[in-house]
């Protein structure tokens, strides 16, 4: 058998041929980042690759001396006896996936991705290989996504209808990524600035670095009360509940994730209105990726891993799940 | 279909009382007549007799999707609901034009289902899948199987109604009762004047008691009140008219034929009576109420079995005497009435009796023994109440027994439902039965949303085995489960059926060896005569 490229250990993804990781969970010498979410980018390592574009969020969660070297997409570099390149995930601003090359074979990581078209970042591109890492978050065949255009126009409208009513529209969304997103999208309807909480600011200025077009934002600290009447807030998750909600009085409360593709999912948090907008790929998009690939064998991580190894091997493909410690909030 | 799904939308998508009600009035203004009757129909907990089961839908979706069955099977259990499964894995070419068709037109159609064979009606219905959106898609399944439930009360339908028709919310809960066809002449009869009288066989809205939660003494003297036995039957309204008699029972449930016996001597009453009452089996007094529902389980009602279960109807308030409606007038003034009617045509039911004591200790001391009369409590009603519309707070209360309680070991869970869908949320308990764990109960209800997802990571890490969608787990967690009764059975494993069980809480601090055995629970028997006593 020939040797894994790619292999877990107990502090990540990493290459035994040329000694480096990819998105470690603890520290290690070489850490290549695909993307700045919390779980694939932690502090300690002694030297980080990535991607140009994320740098700035990156440098914004680990630190400004990070000792980081950027990389365009599609740009060669080598570590040890490895041929590497990173390729545009389509997950956030910055998303990667990992092409490594050792002897003529070639592993590809892809992170998170998705396929789904999104202003804020550059559109994903299959890339040819022999074995293929995947994520799996939503490898179930209900979650498939509706057009992003669509969901834009239902948050849009969703504001408007609070805003008759005279009461504030508070929209929860992953305060990286997601929150950009809908920002961006939201340009297509309207010029209004929108309110930010204080986790989501920064990283839209990042974006705003990074030249991306945004809604207009205002900081939620400095507002008064009254002036959430028919506004709409953007929110981390964890924002819902909390004391910090009560300024806004009685509002409506909506959630942006894949996971609202289910009614159950979104009656069980308890939010008004649920927006499927995902910065994962659904089903299709995890079938179309694998068959573009060409890979003889696939990995799968974390989410629904278990129901797509068994679909792929009935489907005559040479499929695994493969343990990381990745999360799944979305 | 669109305005409906809106409507649908909307009151699944808020909590806010206000907004539900708006949303209703809205729709009820701008719907036609026929599509008004349908959406009432359903809106208020009516169901159509099942058209396709979902068994059957299941099979069919199978052969639309192309999906391997365990993959169907695994993507139902994340999703927790048939109806929602087939809206999201269909492919529908008319996603971007759904089908212009009223919400009426839709049932013209689909009622048109049971006349065809098997094959047409797949033909139709996966045709309708891909003509719907989404949202149509998931309400019309949920039609075709009988399980359309939409997120508002009763009341709220009664009040978006009464505004929009501006009649008395009293008047709508009336022209709402009962049985009708949903058609525009429905809704014409809705928008009615006041005064226009509807069809007489309709039974009155049902005054409901709330539960006691406080100590008795809170409600004052005990001679404001009077005092009932809460029987354990079948709570039923007897009309009688001068073309015969109707019994309703409280889910609006026509069940006249069910009780030629209460029928028969209802024939003794003066017309245009009504009667609030329990009907209850009886021999030489009140039986446990396992016995009555052995005869209402019972498809056809044979010489046999009203020899075996004879019923009686006892009467606790009037409605309506020769044709005045009573409803208004304060409950003791009812009470004579129905007093001296019962006198005047002893023939045509029993009186159920007032309990009467000196003070709240005397009548705790008689509620104590509830259990030995086969009932669950007492009533409290306000001697100055009258008979109102729905659950009435502070004038009308169920003063229950205690449930029975006893620790059982979770043994199984599988996914719930709905809001639940995805989360382990249906438990197994156990007892200790020498060596083993015999299972005895399953129960849902009872734990707060943190709890709830404890105990689902907990049944994650320490599932032993699967079947299906069904966990096995490490016979570890002990829960404290109530329930109201206890009777033999010879269709449970473990000998016994507890009636209504729920959780009332988790023993954290209770290992699994320190739960209750059997023996435990069939000491409960003595006190509770089993059901198979009669026979």
């Amino acid at each position: 058998m020939e040797a894994a490229l790619i292999t877990v250990t107990d502090k990540g993804l990493y290459c035994p041929q040329a000694d480096f990781h990819i998105d470690p969970w603890q520290p290690v010498a070489r850490a290549v980042i695909t993307h700045a979410h919390g779980d694939h980018a932690r502090s300690g390592s002694e030297q980080y690759f990535a991607a140009g574009e994320g740098a700035g969020v990156l440098r914004h969660r680990l630190g400004r001396d990070l000792p980081l070297q950027t990389l365009a997409y599609g740009e060669v570099f080598r570590i040890g006896p490895a041929v590497l390149s990173l390729h545009p995930a389509g997950h956030v601003l910055g998303s990667a996936q990992v092409r490594i090359e050792i002897d003529g074979r070639t592993w590809v990581v892809t992170g998170d991705y998705k396929r789904t078209p999104d202003p804020t970042c550059a559109p994903f591109t299959p890339v040819r290989c022999d074995v293929l890492i995947s994520e799996a978050t939503f490898a179930l065949p209900c979650y498939s996504w509706p057009d992003t255009r669509d969901v834009v126009e239902e948050i849009y409208r969703w504001w408007q209808a609070n805003r008759e009513q005279g009461i504030a529209s508070v929209l929860f969304a992953y305060a990286f990524g997601k929150a950009q997103r809908v920002l961006a999208e939201l340009l297509a309807f309207s010029d209004e600035p929108v309110y930010g909480h204080g986790a989501v600011l920064p990283l839209v200025e990042e974006y705003r670095r990074a030249g991306i077009s945004m809604l207009p934002t205002l900081p939620v600290e400095k507002t008064k009360k009254a002036d959430y009447a028919g506004a709409l807030i953007i929110a981390p998750p964890s924002a819902a509940g909390s004391t910090w909600m009560r300024r806004f009085g009685d509002a409506s409360t909506g959630f942006c994730s894949g996971w609202m593709r289910i009614r159950g999912a979104r009656r069980r948090r308890g939010y008004d209105r649920g927006f499927v907008l995902s910065d994962h790929a659904d089903w299709p998009g995890l079938l179309q990726t694998i068959a573009d690939s060409g890979a003889r064998k696939v990995l799968l991580t974390h989410g629904y891993s278990d129901a797509l190894v068994r679909y792929l091997r009935e489907q005559g493909v040479d499929a695994d799940a493969l343990r990381t410690a990745y999360g799944e909030e979305e | 279909m669109r305005a409906f799904s809106e409507l649908y939308e909307q009151l699944d998508s808020t909590t806010s009382i206000n907004a539900k009600l708006a949303a209703l009035v809205r729709y009820f203004r701008a719907a036609p007549a026929h599509d008004a009757a349908w959406a009432i129909y359903f809106l208020s907990g009516r169901r159509l007799k099942r058209v396709v089961g979902s068994a059957t839908l299941r099979q069919w979706l199978l052969q639309e999707s192309g999906l391997p069955e365990w993959l169907l099977e695994e993507t139902y259990s994340t999703v927790g609901d048939l109806a929602e499964t087939i809206a999201l894995l269909v492919e529908r070419d008319g996603a971007r034009s759904p089908s212009g068709l009223s919400l009426s037109e839709w049932l013209e159609r689909l009622l048109t289902l049971p006349a065809m064979s098997p094959a047409e009606q797949q033909l139709h219905v996966v045709q309708w899948w891909k003509e719907l959106d989404a949202r149509g898609c998931f309400l019309l399944n949920k039609i075709l199987t009988g399980e359309l439930r939409v997120g508002v009360s009763a009341g709220m339908v009664e009040r978006a109604l009464a505004e929009v028709t501006s009649l008395p919310r009293t008047v709508i809960a009336h022209r709402l009762m009962g049985t009708w066809q949903p058609g525009p002449k429905f809704w014409a009869f809705i928008n009615a004047p006041a005064e226009a009288s509807g069809d007489r066989s309709r039974p009155y809205p049902f005054c409901l008691a709330a539960p006691l939660e406080a100590r008795p003494e809170t409600l004052g003297a005990v001679s404001d009140w009077l005092i009932e036995w809460k029987w354990d039957g079948i709570r039923a309204q007897v009309l009688r008219r001068d073309d015969g008699t109707w019994i309703w029972s409280r889910g609006e449930e026509l069940i006249t034929d069910r009780f030629p016996e209460v029928v028969r001597r209802a024939a003794a009453l003066p017309v245009n009576t009504v009667i609030d009452g329990e009907i209850l089996a009886w021999r030489d007094g009140v039986r446990p109420f396992g016995e009555l529902q052995q005869r209402i389980g019972r498809k056809k009602l044979t010489a046999k079995i009203l020899e075996e279960t004879p019923v009686q109807l006892l009467a606790y308030d009037l409605l309506e005497l020769d044709g005045v409606d009573l409803r208004d007038r304060p409950i003791s003034e009812r009470r004579e009435l129905l007093e001296q009617l019962s006198s005047r045509s002893s023939a045509g039911f029993d009186l159920s009796p007032l309990v009467v004591a000196d003070d709240w200790d005397a009548l705790r001391e008689l509620r104590a023994g509830s259990r030995e009369r086969f009932v669950e409590g007492m009533m409290l009603k306000h001697r100055d109440s009258a008979y109102g519309t729905g659950r009435q707070r502070g004038v009308w209360w169920k003063w229950k027994i205690e449930p029975y309680t006893f620790d059982g070991v979770l043994v199984y869970a599988q996914p719930g439902s709905g809001r639940r869908a995805n989360m382990l949320t249906d438990y197994t308990f156990a007892v200790h039965d020498g060596a083993k764990l015999v299972p005895v109960a399953k129960a849902y209800s009872g734990l707060n949303d943190k709890e709830i997802a404890r105990v689902d990571r907990w049944i994650r890490q320490n599932t032993v085995e699967r079947f299906g969608p069904v966990r096995s787990v490490k016979p570890e967690l002990v829960f404290e489960i109530a329930f109201e009764a206890i009777n033999e059975s010879g269709r449970h494993k473990s000998g016994v059926a507890v009636r209504f069980p729920r959780i009332a809480r988790w023993r954290e601090d209770k290992p699994a060896a320190e739960a209750n055995t059997i023996e435990d629970l069939r000491g409960l028997l003595r006190v509770e005569p089993a059901a198979s006593d009669a026979r």
